[in-house]
């Protein structure tokens, strides 16, 4: 990536620009992957993009930068995931 | 080389397409339509081949030359007056998103009461935008002054927004001779844009994003520095034209009998150019008077008018009013002599609204001021009788 | 096509700044996987302003022009001007706007840049308020709602945008909705191999804008499209088709859903229901979206 020499507003693509937003989260999505029937839903829905779409179709969720907002439970259509309070998990 | 007889805003579009802009988006508006006319009759030539957007307003004209900018294209565009105003929102964004767009803004009446002659209070209201300010005299002045431009605003040390400012029909109609370059030499004078930064899908950048206040500062100190280089800059712009071109239309300043001046008047655009007619018949009366025509208004050149300062009494003439203060140049140079020179200055308001200043009343408003009745003090010329 | 087709790149990075359950990112998601690398963007003031966050950094991984508020698609027309003087004839110019830069502040420019063909996609995404400004009315905002300006619930119903986009006879004009991301993905593939101005709205449902739980995005999207208070469609050469549901609404064949099974879920609409009903305004509103298909059925059927 090249970095431009003037000095105006420019700013450069970067992964977790604000920050590790899996802190926003007050309910943790968990997937029950023995249910899952690799339909996608969860990982074109997520706003963020934080459900990682594996080679095989299979998906995981990137809690670093997943906010909680229970879409992906919610269009599931096997219910392969639940939301979970943060602290009553921990 | 050729010599070209037209009018200011047919030289104008003439040195618009020779500095071969990719881009010019435009949208029309008195007294600047005969220069977006003929842009579009070197478009139906084929002298011009770069992109020509007709938008439908100032607003887009301004706004479709900064995505092109961005996006890597030299871009140009003009208007006047209410145009003017209308970009005023993106005549900051231009500034700050440090796009060398030019821009040709022809000085007319702002309504309402709806007027289309000369005065500067369109772009002097710009003055806080960003952009390089310069004022011209004649069309060859125009013709130069716009490929110089392209020099000075694509610069890396400066990265700024051009406007070239002229009168409304005193120079935007009125027809002159201009030597016109080939355009090798042109293109030998202004090489491509190789742009600062730019839009690429190979290297991708976010332009404007949200910013905090610390990398905002920045951003303006920044474009402060960049037009404080071009002090130094449009002097060697103007000094490389001359070797290549053999004219030089004064760099900061055009100075005019200047050497063993005891007064100097300081005048700008056509005023500008009508006061050497004034300064020959008061030298004919013994006065020891010169003349420092304003080319560059911004970056105003704060050093050089102390120069003038220590030398000799100032007379100043703004064909614009700060309503409430004073005209915009009087007021910067008493700004800039502030605890460096105690010259007395002068100041005369004249030509609002297009009124004619010719030369016989620039010839009075010297004597006025020589005289010495009004230190100072800013006067409305020929407001009232009894000034 | 299906979900498994879409591509796998992702141009909208993760631990960006959008809200939770926002459907701009999600739609854009979408949006950017069809269209590909060589894209450039331009963003008004609107949400994704923000979402794309914080200088010197950034989460788009396109180049991005952010712009004022009503110059979306005149910056759009310099930056196609650019590309085409520099051969880049195969880049598209991708303007992203939400419907206050779209409906209201920047129609002028908008129709501007239609009305010259400029070679451009231009999408609103409609979560019917200005969001960013935080919840007041746009010329989107339907009748009935609450918005920070329209305490006592909008009185005026929302402006047929698509109607004003179609009289400028768009080789390319639709409407989509971030809770059908197969029709959206279609549309924009459909829409990037057509030359000249083409427009989608994507309707965007905002959880705090509209007053429901995040988790909701998508299930108030497709509500929308039940009961028939948004449609899909398409336009080519001003052919119109309707398609999903709304092609069997218009049809006939399915009945749409009370428009009340979508409203009553928002909490933009609670005074409609609490402490009473206005029975007058629901029965305003319902009345509204059937001449709304009444027309469609006349125009298009």
């Amino acid at each position: 990536m090249k970095k431009y020499d003037i000095t105006s507003c420019i700013s450069y693509p970067e992964e977790g620009a604000m920050g590790k937003t899996g802190s926003w989260r007050v309910f943790r999505p968990t997937l029950d992957i023995k249910k899952c029937v690799k339909c996608l839903r969860c990982w074109i829905f997520c706003p963020e993009g934080s459900i990682k779409r594996n080679k095989d179709d299979t998906v995981e969720i990137n809690y670093d930068y997943c906010k909680g907002c229970g879409v992906c439970a919610n269009v599931c259509k096997v219910k392969a995931i639940t939301m979970k309070r943060e602290n009553e998990k921990k | 080389m050729s010599v070209m007889i037209n009018t200011g805003n047919y030289i104008a579009a003439k040195a618009a397409v020779m500095a071969r802009p990719q881009v010019v988006a435009a949208y029309p508006i008195t007294p600047q339509t005969t220069l977006v006319e003929g842009i579009a009759n070197y478009v139906e030539s084929g002298e011009y081949t770069g992109e020509y957007i007709c938008v439908e307003s100032e607003h887009s004209a301004m706004t479709a030359c900064i995505g092109a900018s961005e996006a890597g294209s030299r871009t140009f565009t003009a208007t006047s007056s209410h145009g003017l105003l209308l970009m005023h929102e993106m005549l900051h964004w231009a500034a700050l998103a440090r796009l060398p767009i030019v821009m040709c803004n022809i000085n007319r009446v702002i309504g309402p009461g709806w007027n289309i002659w000369s005065d500067q209070n369109d772009s002097i209201a710009q003055r806080d935008t960003g952009w390089l300010q310069i004022y011209c005299s004649s069309n060859q002045e125009i013709f130069d002054t716009i490929i110089q431009s392209f020099k000075l605003a694509e610069n890396k040390k400066i990265v700024l927004p051009v406007l070239i400012n002229y009168d409304a029909f005193i120079i935007s109609h009125t027809s002159m001779p201009a030597y016109i370059p080939d355009q090798e030499e042109i293109d030998d004078f202004l090489p491509p844009l190789n742009p600062a930064w730019k839009l690429d899908v190979d290297n991708p950048v976010a332009h404007g994003t949200l910013i905090g206040t610390k990398y905002y500062e920045k951003l303006r100190r920044a474009m402060h520095d960049a037009q404080q280089n071009a002090i130094k800059l449009i002097p060697k712009i103007a000094k490389d034209w001359e070797k290549q071109f053999g004219r030089n239309h004064g760099d900061l300043f055009e100075k005019y009998q200047c050497e063993d001046a005891e007064y100097i008047l300081i005048s700008m655009a056509a005023i500008g150019a009508e006061s050497k007619v004034a300064i020959d018949n008061l030298r004919k009366q013994g006065i020891k008077i010169g003349l420092a025509r304003l080319r560059i208004f911004r970056p105003f050149p704060s050093e050089e008018v102390i120069a003038l300062g220590k030398q000799a009494e100032l007379i100043v003439i703004d064909r614009n009013i700060s309503i409430g203060s004073e005209g915009a140049m009087f007021n910067e140079i008493k700004s800039a002599l502030y605890q460096q020179s105690d010259a007395k200055v002068t100041g005369f308001i004249a030509g609002l609204g297009g009124k004619d200043v010719p030369y016989g009343d620039i010839e009075k408003m010297c004597k006025k001021a020589i005289q010495g009745k009004t230190k100072n003090h800013q006067i409305w010329f020929g407001f009232k009788e009894d000034d | 096509m299906a979900l498994k087709d879409f591509p796998r790149e992702e141009y909208v990075l993760q631990g960006n700044a959008a809200c939770a359950g926002c459907p701009a990112t999600m739609a854009l998601r979408t949006v950017l996987k069809a269209l590909g690398k060589k894209t450039v963007m331009v963003v008004p003031a609107c949400c994704t302003a923000v979402i794309q966050s914080l200088y010197p950094t950034c989460s788009f991984d396109i180049p991005v022009m952010n712009i004022a508020f009503e110059a979306c698609a005149a910056g759009a027309s310099g930056i196609r001007a650019a590309l085409d003087q520099q051969g880049k004839h195969d880049h598209t110019v991708l303007s992203w706007a939400g419907d206050g830069g779209t409906y209201d502040i920047g129609l002028q420019a908008l129709s501007g840049a239609l009305e010259r063909q400029t070679n451009f996609i231009y999408i609103c995404y409609n979560n019917q308020i200005y969001s960013n400004t935080g919840i007041q009315r746009s010329g989107a905002t339907p009748k009935g709602a609450w918005t920070t300006t329209t305490v006592g619930g909008k009185q005026e119903f929302r402006k047929d945008m698509s109607e004003i986009i179609r009289a400028h006879h768009l080789p390319y004009a639709a409407q989509a909705s971030a809770s059908r991301p197969l029709d959206l993905f279609e549309k924009v593939k459909k829409a990037k191999d057509i030359k000249g101005p083409r427009y989608i709205e994507i309707l965007a449902p905002c959880p705090p804008g509209w007053r429901f739980g995040m988790e909701k995005t998508v299930e108030m999207g497709d509500l929308a499209i039940d009961t028939g208070a948004y449609a899909l469609f398409e336009s080519i050469d001003d052919n119109v088709v309707f398609n999903g549901k709304s092609k069997l609404i218009l049809e006939e064949k399915i009945k749409p859903k009370p428009i009340e099974e979508w409203i009553k879920n928002q909490g933009r609409f609670k005074h409609l229901f609490y402490p009473k009903r206005d029975e007058k305004c629901l029965a305003e509103i319902q009345e509204h979206y059937d001449q709304m298909w009444d027309r469609y059925r006349k125009e298009y059927l």
